[in-house]
């Protein structure tokens, strides 16, 4: 056993970070707000190498695994990098032409039966729309879609369009693809909500040792300091738990890969969910202002957390699987 | 990334699976809560049986009749000791997991010589005295006194919590011997607990159980030659024994939590209300299958460590965090537990086929966890300075 990060690992997610550092600063991010995807940013992104990751060699990917693909997306969701990411990576291997970014493509979750409205991200600007449904996958062209703007999404950077009826389309993958995509889906979204843990926390601690009250500086009081220490713990569970899975899926794990999947997207989601709060409530007044990062990362949060299934669908199945197992 | 463990971890596991599979039912049940003399022989003699079959001492060097086994090693160890539900020996607790490590890194030779091989075999029992009903948290600012006397420490003072004080030979003491300095003033001693002018007063716990006890001292004459390290530098001897702690301290009961919360979703089907088992009750089944993800990524958070620092000893700070995180998910666990039992809860003793022995004094005693060895509180300001780098609490010197 070694959990570790290797050093390729690592160097791979501080390639991710180096770049949105230059390209995709906050100020950068606040201007994308509500427009379409850009897809020149898009084309650059791909060039990162973030669609062809788990490509096999021999296809002309990278052949690399869930680990790889579980820190670069954590970075990603880090830095609050917008557009249907998650959709084209799971898309990338069915498509020729996702991996340059040719082609974007978003998605649909609908394998639990539901009566949410087709909201779909990022639809202006995306090429094709996959739907994963307990049946199987479902490709369909954006342009055979008919689909009213959201006026006011609720992320600024993930605008969404409401999809009345949806066409057939072409089935392009059977059941179990279905599902496997959706448990792939689950842990890059988990990642992504490991890098809000992480950047949420990085956010309150810069803010809670610069801003002054009372003479001194907030950080200083025990409860900010509680604060900080409960955001760490969690971003420290999410981190094991979304890296546990990210190895289980590549065949290096020691569990069940539907367990640490569901285990995954529920414990890295409500760290993310809870640290953005608490990000929100360490910044006090600044922390309700739009031009303040924290929102975005509450607000992102919400997106991922309502795909691939939520906490409590997740917290549903870990409680079958565990109570399968108390009674075998 | 890699959770798998070797293949000579897994001989290693099927080995001691194979001893315990026999060894663990051999030594029958634990006693009666409160006869200490049965207690105390249940453990040492459960410490004897790991000995003999050299599994004593996990992570002590062998040359000092540990097994000197890998972190991995020790993971496992743990890992299979919870599976076979060995008996759990709190009376060799601080000889084996602190008094003895201390000597080993601390120690003179007639010190090793003298103590560390009847502690593996469970012959010498240790307790604890650091406690002072005045330095709980802050206990650099404990004031029991050490002053010399020729060849004497002349001891008085009063501890508090020490658990098993009246079933032990020895005790790890520290004094204070230099009343100016805070720190820097305090002497780390091997105490025989059968010296004259020690008075040892039980202090039953809420459980009623009376593990705890207050410790008088008066004019204790303690030899010189049984100061460990030099005088005045106690505080940084307490801390080497930080060096034995590999981040596995919570392995065993953090697998016996997720079997815990599997005997629970089978009580839950056997436990009716309004007609239905309780385990129809989507919200009762929800948030067993939230603390479960808990459990199992404080668990991952422990491989992530003992990863970290098989790789580059440095044990560094992740066990305030797997601390704090575990003994506050275990409290949530058996406070949902108690809640299932309902009015059954109300009894210590097992009821109408119910486990409510198990579960209550269990819960019980979790309330101890997150005070004990540093509370929550200690721990968050302890990861707020390290870790995040917030400004440190005032700290007043004696």
């Amino acid at each position: 056993m070694d959990f570790r990060v290797t050093e390729d690992q690592a160097a791979l997610r501080e390639g991710i970070s180096d770049f949105c550092e230059g390209r995709l600063p906050f100020e950068t991010l606040i201007e994308l707000g509500e427009k379409p995807l850009d897809r020149g940013l898009w084309s650059e992104v791909a060039e990162l190498g973030i669609f062809s990751l788990r490509i096999p060699e021999s296809d002309g990917g990278l052949g690399l695994g869930m680990a790889e693909a579980a820190l670069v997306f954590a970075e990603l969701g880090r830095r609050l990098v917008p557009g249907p990411l998650i959709w084209s990576a799971l898309a990338a291997p069915l498509f020729p032409d996702v991996e340059t970014g040719g082609r974007v493509v978003t998605g649909l979750d609908r394998i639990r039966p539901t009566s949410d409205p087709l909201l779909v991200e990022h639809l202006e600007g995306s090429d094709t729309l996959i739907v994963l449904e307990a049946v199987g996958v479902r490709k369909i062209e954006i342009s055979d879609l008919k689909a009213t703007p959201i006026k006011t999404p609720l992320d600024p950077l993930t605008p969404m369009h409401l999809v009345e009826v949806l066409p057939e389309g072409e089935v392009i993958g059977d059941a179990e693809m279905s599902k496997r995509l959706r448990g792939e889906g689950a842990l890059l979204a988990s990642a992504m909500q490991l890098g809000i843990c992480e950047a949420t926390l990085e956010h309150a601690t810069e803010y809670a040792l610069k801003r002054e009250q009372f003479n001194r500086p907030i950080g200083s009081f025990q409860a900010i300091k509680h604060f900080l220490a409960d955001m760490l713990i969690r971003k420290e569970q999410a981190m094991a738990a979304v890296y546990a899975a990210a190895a289980t899926a590549d065949g290096r794990g020691v569990d069940d890969l539907e367990r640490v999947t569901a285990v995954a997207k529920l414990i890295a989601g409500e760290a993310a969910h809870k640290n953005a709060r608490q990000c929100i409530q360490i910044y006090g007044g600044m922390g309700y202002v739009w031009e303040m990062p924290p929102h975005f990362y509450l607000k992102r949060e919400l997106v991922l957390e309502n795909v691939f299934g939520t906490m409590d669908e997740h917290a549903d199945r870990v409680a079958e699987l565990l109570a399968e197992r108390a009674a075998s | 990334m890699d959770l798998r463990y070797t293949e000579s971890d897994q001989a290693f596991r099927s080995e001691l699976r194979a001893f315990l599979a026999d060894a663990v039912p051999a030594h029958g049940a634990a006693p009666f809560r409160h006869d200490w003399d049965a207690r105390r022989a249940y453990d040492t003699g459960w410490q004897r049986k790991l000995f003999d079959a050299g599994y004593a001492g996990i992570n002590w060097p062998k040359e000092y009749g540990g097994r000197g086994a890998s972190l991995m090693e020790e993971l496992v160890y743990y890992e299979e000791m919870a599976h076979a539900n060995a008996p759990y020996v709190p009376i060799n607790f601080v000889g084996t997991r602190h008094g003895g490590p201390t000597l080993i890194a601390e120690g003179t030779e007639a010190q090793k010589e003298a103590h560390l091989a009847p502690i593996l075999r469970g012959d010498e029992v240790w307790c604890q005295g650091f406690s002072e009903p005045t330095a709980g948290s802050d206990l650099a600012a404990l004031r029991t006194s050490a002053v010399r006397d020729g060849d004497h420490y002349v001891v008085n003072g009063q501890k508090i919590w020490t658990s098993f004080g009246h079933c032990s030979e020895f005790c790890e003491l520290l004094v204070r011997t230099d009343p100016d300095s805070k720190h820097r003033g305090i002497t780390w001693i091997i105490m025989p607990m059968d010296l004259s002018g020690i008075e040892i007063r039980p202090l039953p716990t809420l459980l009623g159980e009376s593990d705890f006890s207050e410790m008088f001292l008066e004019n204790v004459r303690i030899p010189i030659e049984n100061r460990v390290g030099k005088e005045n530098d106690g505080w940084r001897v307490t801390n080497v024994t930080l060096r034995f702690e590999r981040g596995t301290a919570w392995a065993s009961d953090i697998i016996l939590l997720q079997q815990m919360l599997g005997s629970l979703c089978n009580l839950a089907k056997k436990i009716t209300r309004d007609d239905a088992a309780a385990w129809e009750d989507r919200s009762l089944r929800r948030e067993i299958g939230h603390l479960s993800a808990e459990v199992d990524a404080v668990w991952a958070m422990v491989k992530l460590q003992v990863s970290e620092l098989a790789k580059t000893g440095v044990p560094g700070l992740g066990g305030s965090v797997i601390k704090l995180a575990f003994t506050e998910l275990n409290q949530r666990i058996y406070e949902l537990a108690t809640r299932l039992l309902g009015r059954a809860g109300l009894s210590r003793d097992d009821v109408a086929g119910l486990p409510s022995e198990q579960i209550v004094d269990k819960y019980l005693n979790t309330l101890s966890l997150t005070i004990a060895a540093g509370s929550s509180q200690i721990q968050r300001n302890i990861i707020s300075e390290r870790m995040i780098g917030m400004p440190k609490e005032p700290r007043h010197t004696a």
